[in-house]
């Protein structure tokens, strides 16, 4: 994903001179280098000094450029937190910020490298959207409307390498802030976002088996919550399973559920979320996410009970 | 930018270039006194921190923030100072005196802090430390157009990490198009800045050692501050150290940790009015 976030900003800044990236000590991935190369003005490295990168952002978008703050999750988010608050939200800048490989992606760098708590933090403050794209084909919708058309702040969660695309059996197209139906199926349906969608599809396969045969929509906009296709998903299905790359508290399942519970559903929702818990362990993201309760065989398990 | 209150309606006033040390004392006497008549009707009044940058304040916005795309190129970092804005701003004809009496009073949108959107107010701080990033990405993007950005900040803020970080990157970058002033009072919430962070100083070496023109000033001699800033190395980002006494020059208020945000009774508002006048 970040090699597609690279190759799409570099697309996008040929055409738009306003666009900027403002990274903070990154490895140059894929295009960024020659991003970098073309556009020596408009690439800025601050170094490991995240504060500043946010606030350079936001002196960018005070003079009407299209700022992009890139670097890890964790470091994009958590520790310039205030200059992203104050300077970014507070004055309503037009400046995306790019948590890249967040979630538990970097789950054998530790718990220092992961974000599990980011969107529930983006969400929080005011202005502020949030769009996780599932795949590279979904990532270049994202940051073309990064790009050209949000008016505010933008929180745009990203996944690393490696992603497959998906999107792609959806005959919907891609609108900012609203939910999208990638599978069609009846009765149960999947909601999800962000990479982690790849176990959606495992599971719908192995519940095929068993002749269930699960919608999927992917909800790619966390902030603002698409109720409207809510309410018809409600409607339609008896039950919703809601997987996420993210802390149980203020996610994409605490939403759906306390919206669920405004509009009376009659139906269930099961929800694998990463618990409120920090594991001390270094190991491959599928073993991390398995701590959390998060595999195939459990969720197809819990469906089938 | 979109301002709340047709800012873009309003003419600003002809302002002189050349250094005028009669007019720049007279102005300094005025913008006091209208902060002490506004102190009057409200409780919340940043008195030390306005009255050690006046003359900072003054300087910057009469002689070298001339026109409308010029106001615009100002943060004033250390923004519990915002009442000299204000004031100045409302000289400037840019806020109305009815605006500005409406001060931190329902109603009114002006605060303690500057808030972006209000007019002549570019950007929204208060909280200490984020003014020389946001300095850094404006004087980026008017690289090309030459435009200078001022800001003016607290020696308080100098012991916010981000800060240095900002300091690091402009002299890095070799930002020319940027001049901040330090209002080097001494003096913070708790105590005197030399006190509790003596290897602070000299402050200057600090900023020349990134790369920086960095020199020290009288903050309250506006001629002073004028000369140093106009006649600077223009090869590199200034760094003006202006040495400035809290609460100046109200005998009672100098140097008093109180006055960082208390207000005058009557008794005390007619001996500063006198002493304002008197200097």
């Amino acid at each position: 994903m970040r090699n597609q976030f690279s190759e799409r900003i570099f697309f996008n800044a040929k055409k738009n001179k306003n666009i900027y990236i403002v990274a903070a000590d990154i490895s140059p991935a894929g295009s960024m280098e020659i991003f970098r190369k073309k556009y020596p003005n408009r690439f800025i490295n601050v170094g490991v000094a995240e504060q500043s990168m946010i606030g350079v952002c936001a002196g960018l978008a005070m003079r009407k450029k299209r700022a992009f703050a890139y670097t890890i999750a964790t470091f994009a988010l958590y520790r310039p937190f205030e200059m992203i608050r104050d300077d970014i939200c507070y004055q309503n800048l037009p400046v995306t910020i790019v948590g890249m490989g967040a979630g538990t992606i970097y789950s054998n760098l530790g718990g220092t490298h992961m974000t599990q708590e980011d969107i529930s933090i983006a969400k929080s403050m005011p202005n502020m959207s949030v769009i996780a794209p599932a795949d590279p084909i979904e990532l270049n919708f994202a940051v073309d409307y990064c790009s050209n058309i949000s008016k505010g702040p933008v929180y745009l969660r990203i996944g690393k390498s490696g992603e497959k695309n998906f999107s792609n059996h959806s005959r919907e197209k891609w609108k900012f802030g609203k939910i999208r139906k990638i599978i069609n199926g009846k009765n149960i349906c999947f909601i999800s976002y962000g990479p982690i969608i790849k176990k959606v599809f495992e599971c719908r396969d192995l519940l095929k088996k068993e002749k269930i045969y699960p919608s999927i929509y992917n909800c790619h906009t966390l902030k603002p919550l698409d109720k409207i296709r809510l309410n018809t998903i409600f409607d339609e299905y008896k039950k919703i399973v809601i997987l996420e790359d993210h802390s149980e508290i203020n996610g994409l399942a605490q939403d759906v559920k306390s919206y669920a519970f405004e509009s009376k559903y009659k139906g269930k929702i099961l929800s694998f979320s990463l618990k409120d818990k920090f594991y001390h362990t270094f190991e491959k993201q599928d073993h991390m996410l398995d701590l959390h309760g998060i595999s195939v065989k459990k969720i197809v398990n819990k469906i089938l009970m | 930018m979109e301002y709340r209150l047709g800012y873009k309606k309003q003419v600003c006033k002809k302002i002189m270039t050349n250094y005028n040390k009669k007019l720049s004392l007279e102005r300094c006497k005025k913008y006091r006194k209208r902060i002490l008549e506004i102190s009057k009707n409200v409780s919340a009044l940043h008195f030390g921190g306005s009255f050690s940058c006046t003359e900072i304040m003054e300087v910057i916005y009469n002689y070298f923030l001339k026109s409308k795309i010029e106001k615009d190129c100002f943060i004033l970092s250390k923004g519990h100072s915002s009442i000299i804005q204000y004031v100045i701003l409302e000289e400037k004809g840019i806020l109305k005196k009815k605006q500005l009496d409406m001060y931190c009073k329902k109603g009114g949108f002006l605060g303690v802090h500057p808030d972006r959107g209000n007019p002549g107010i570019n950007a929204s701080t208060g909280s200490l430390g984020h003014g020389l990033g946001m300095v850094a990405g404006e004087a980026i993007a008017e690289r090309s157009s030459k435009n200078v950005i001022y800001s003016v900040l607290s020696d308080g803020e100098l012991q916010e990490g981000s800060t240095w970080e900002a300091a690091i990157l402009i002299g890095a970058m070799k930002i020319k198009n940027i001049v901040i002033v330090i209002d080097n009072n001494n003096l913070q919430s708790l105590e005197e800045t030399s006190k509790s962070h003596p290897n602070l100083y000299p402050i200057k070496k600090k900023f020349q050692n990134f790369g920086w023109s960095s020199v020290d000033c009288n903050g309250h001699n506006s001629e002073e501050i004028y000369k140093k800033i106009k006649y600077r190395d223009k090869s590199k980002p200034l760094a003006l150290i202006a040495k400035t006494i809290k609460g100046y020059p109200v005998s009672y208020m100098m140097n008093e940790p109180i006055w960082h945000y208390r207000s005058p009774d009557k008794k005390d508002y007619i001996k500063a009015m006198k002493e304002i006048e008197e200097k």
